[in-house]
């Protein structure tokens, strides 16, 4: 349980001239949930981006399972089965639900699709019952279930969230993340999530960091961090669920 | 327009008052555009000398129209209008759409499979030469070609203005291949559906990393530079002079349609001679390769490859992030429409006998884009309706003799095919914003779940 599946060293990226992350070190051990927590614009998506090489690195190492897939283009990434649920959902609008989910599935070429959209199913309700409507049409929190839905359909071995709890009801977000939990515990995914509901993400990790300005500042357990009273200032006071 | 739903409710008199000055506006407006264009036409008399002519009762003509158009529009056509969309709110939804609708495309192939033969009996063997040749297989060229580029803008959303150059592709492939090497069109019309496809490919090499607008314009320049190619490579395509004496199609090597051949269509059956059969034949091979064309796109939609076009069409960085190659993606789908260009090309050599790089102008290619547009992208019917709509209308025109009458005897219809193109797409694009067909039919059709999921292990364990 305790070998690393994904290790990201000194990894700067950049936007043109413009450096978003400035030397990051994190490692993700197999079966974990880790999470990443920091204040708007501190470079959290551009990580969850840099690992899916999009863009990519332009200095340090991005190791997946042993190999370095920084140079790696995204859709190989995505074929060592790391699935993301970016920042702003990127579902596909036009097509239905259920259209969407089957290329979730895409890595596989469907060949689980029957058993693993019944499992999607079973932990969002939801998209079963508007499985034949349009992605654009659903409600925020509706695509942003069929974005982790849509991740989930490509069995990964790494999943990683951009900010799952956007716009869901309080209701909602614990389901989310009692379900993240227990896919994890279960069938031991490993799960790297950034969150802005620091609590909620916090209480249920293994560890978390902590970035500031394309620099990780700060890391523990998660119940060291909530513990911590720079963290409480920062990210908790005001906010809690 | 705000004001448009008061306007029902006005009084009669006011509103006609009302029509009467947006008529009288209308054609002061017309009068100021058409007084040059229209009001004065400069020729040269037999001392090459310039001299302008007053059409002053043509300009007349001109204004009065669009006053009385106008006044007709917000006078009547309106209010009938809104009554009418009020009426349709006020029922409610039909569940069922109507026997004709739902079985559209069943009831359009038997009439196309029947077409020739209702031309025969209503016109006659000669006089249904130019129902079958002039309209049917001029129409049936621009479907497949529109449901060709189909494949590549409506499906995988990749804007290709220089479509022309494939189809130029299969007509120059067939023509030079008869040609030289003596090869039957069943043996080429597959090998220039390759070569097109080829080209395709290397078209999609180098703007893979091209969107939008830059892509438009690349592939624009594409068509272009084929077409110089044609015109400036004299040796091999006889420049602008163009390749004449293209062979005929045979009836699968079976019957010749040569007039000299021992094997004649006609003569084997003891039928007057008569080009028409030709042509008959030549309207099913179209609808036959139009057809197929239909087929495969339908086919492959339900693939994953076409599901994988849709989606790459909406979000390309989704798609990799799902594991998808997006350059293998592309260049399927620039090579797959081309493809289907170059059938069609082989077929309009073997039709015309004649091909020159005139017949591949950019403004072809605008025009299959435009009729894919208009069929709202993606949409197999609306597509095809489209097409009849601008090339059967266009055709028409040439028939509307009576338009002479109206506007003098030097008058000709055709030259204001493209005035009328242009007017009829302002008026859909504005009446359907989205195409005749405008809403993506989903692939999956989760009523017929149990049929679905069951052509997916199907494809999963394959
Ligand atoms: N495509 C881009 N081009 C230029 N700069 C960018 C681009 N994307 C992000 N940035 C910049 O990089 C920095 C980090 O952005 P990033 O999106 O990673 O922040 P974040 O931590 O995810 O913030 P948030 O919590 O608001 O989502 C920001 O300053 C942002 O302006
Ligand atoms: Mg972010």
């Amino acid at each position: 349980m305790s070998d690393t599946l994904l290790s990201v060293q000194s990894v700067e990226t950049y936007y043109g001239n413009i450096r978003a992350l400035a030397g990051v070190n994190i490692d993700v051990k197999k079966g974990e949930i880790v999470s990443l927590i920091g204040a708007n614009g501190a470079g959290k998506s551009t990580l969850m981006m840099t690992i899916c090489g999009s863009p990519q690195a332009r200095a340090g190492t991005v190791t997946f399972d042993g190999e370095d897939i920084t140079r790696l283009p995204t859709h190989l990434i995505a074929r060592r089965r790391i699935a993301q649920s970016p920042e702003g959902r990127r579902i596909f609008p036009r097509m239905t639900v259920y259209e969407n989910l089957q290329m979730g599935a895409s890595l596989d070429n469907l060949k689980y699709f029957n058993e693993d959209v019944e499992k999607i199913y079973t932990l969002f309700p939801r998209l079963k019952e508007r499985q034949a409507q349009r992605g654009g049409t659903l409600s925020g929190g509706e695509q942003q279930m069929l974005s982790i839905g849509r991740a989930l359909m490509a069995r990964p071995k790494l999943l990683l969230l951009d900010e799952p709890s956007l716009g869901l009801a309080p209701l909602i977000v614990t389901q989310i993340f009692d379900a993240i939990k227990a896919l994890n515990q279960e069938q031991g995914l490993t799960v790297f999530l950034v969150e802005q509901n620091a609590f909620a993400a916090l209480k249920r990790s293994n560890r978390a960091y902590v970035m500031v300005n394309g620099q990780v500042t700060m890391s523990g357990s998660g119940k060291e961090l909530l513990a911590n009273p720079e963290v409480r200032a920062a990210y908790l006071e005001g906010g809690r669920h | 327009m705000a004001n448009m739903s008061n306007m029902s409710e006005r009084a009669g008199g006011s509103l006609t008052a009302w029509a009467l000055r947006e008529g009288f506006y209308a054609g002061a407006v017309s009068l100021g555009l058409f007084v040059l264009f229209v009001g004065l036409e400069t020729t040269q008399n037999i001392r090459n000398e310039l001299v302008l002519n007053r059409r002053l009762g043509l300009l007349g003509i001109f204004v009065i129209v669009a006053a009385v158009g106008r006044f007709l529009t917000v006078a009547y056509l309106r209010p009938w209008a809104a009554a009418r969309k009020a009426a349709a709110a006020a029922k409610p939804a039909e569940g069922e759409e109507g026997f004709s609708k739902r079985n559209f495309s069943k009831i359009a192939i038997v009439f196309l499979l029947l077409y020739p033969l209702i031309a025969i009996s209503i016109f006659g063997v000669q006089g249904s030469l130019k129902w079958v040749d002039n309209l049917g297989i001029q129409i049936l060229i621009y479907v497949m070609l529109a449901w060709g580029l189909n494949i590549v803008v409506g499906l995988a959303g990749l804007l290709d203005l220089g479509y022309v150059a494939f189809y130029a592709v299969g007509a120059y492939s067939y023509a030079l291949l008869s040609q030289h090497f003596g090869l039957s069109f069943w043996v080429l019309l597959p090998l220039a559906g390759i070569l097109a496809a080829f080209w395709g490919m290397i078209l999609g090499f180098p703007v893979l990393r091209l969107k939008g607008d830059y892509l438009a314009i690349v592939t624009l320049a594409f068509g272009e530079i084929i077409r110089l190619v044609l015109i400036n490579w004299t040796e091999v395509t006889k420049g602008t002079f163009g390749v004449s004496g293209i062979p005929k199609v045979s009836v699968f090597g079976i019957w010749s349609f040569d007039v000299s051949a021992a094997n004649n269509f006609a003569k084997a059956f003891g039928l007057p001679m008569s080009s028409a059969y030709y042509k008959i034949f030549l309207f099913y091979l179209i609808l036959a390769l139009a057809l197929l064309t239909a087929y495969v796109t339908i086919r492959l939609r339900r693939m994953p490859i076409g599901r994988t076009w849709e989606a790459m069409r909406e979000d390309e960085i989704a798609c990799r992030s799902l594991g998808i190659n997006t350059v293998t993606t592309k260049l399927t789908a620039f090579s797959i429409g081309a493809m289907f260009g170059g059938f069609a090309g082989s077929f309009f050599a073997v039709r015309q006998g004649f091909v020159s790089p005139e017949s591949f102008v950019f403004l072809e290619s605008a025009i299959i884009l435009a009729i894919v547009v208009l069929g709202g992208m993606g949409s197999l019917v609306g597509i095809a309706v489209a097409a009849v709509v601008m090339i059967g209308g266009t055709e028409l025109l040439r028939e509307m003799q009576f338009l002479k009458r109206v506007f003098g005897p030097d008058f000709t219809p055709e030259l204001y095919r493209m005035l009328i193109f242009g007017l009829a797409m302002v008026v859909v694009m504005v009446w359907k914003p989205r195409g005749f067909v405008g809403s993506r039919e989903p692939t999956a059709f989760l009523r017929e779940r149990k049929v679905v999921s069951g052509s997916f292990t199907k494809e999963g364990h394959g």
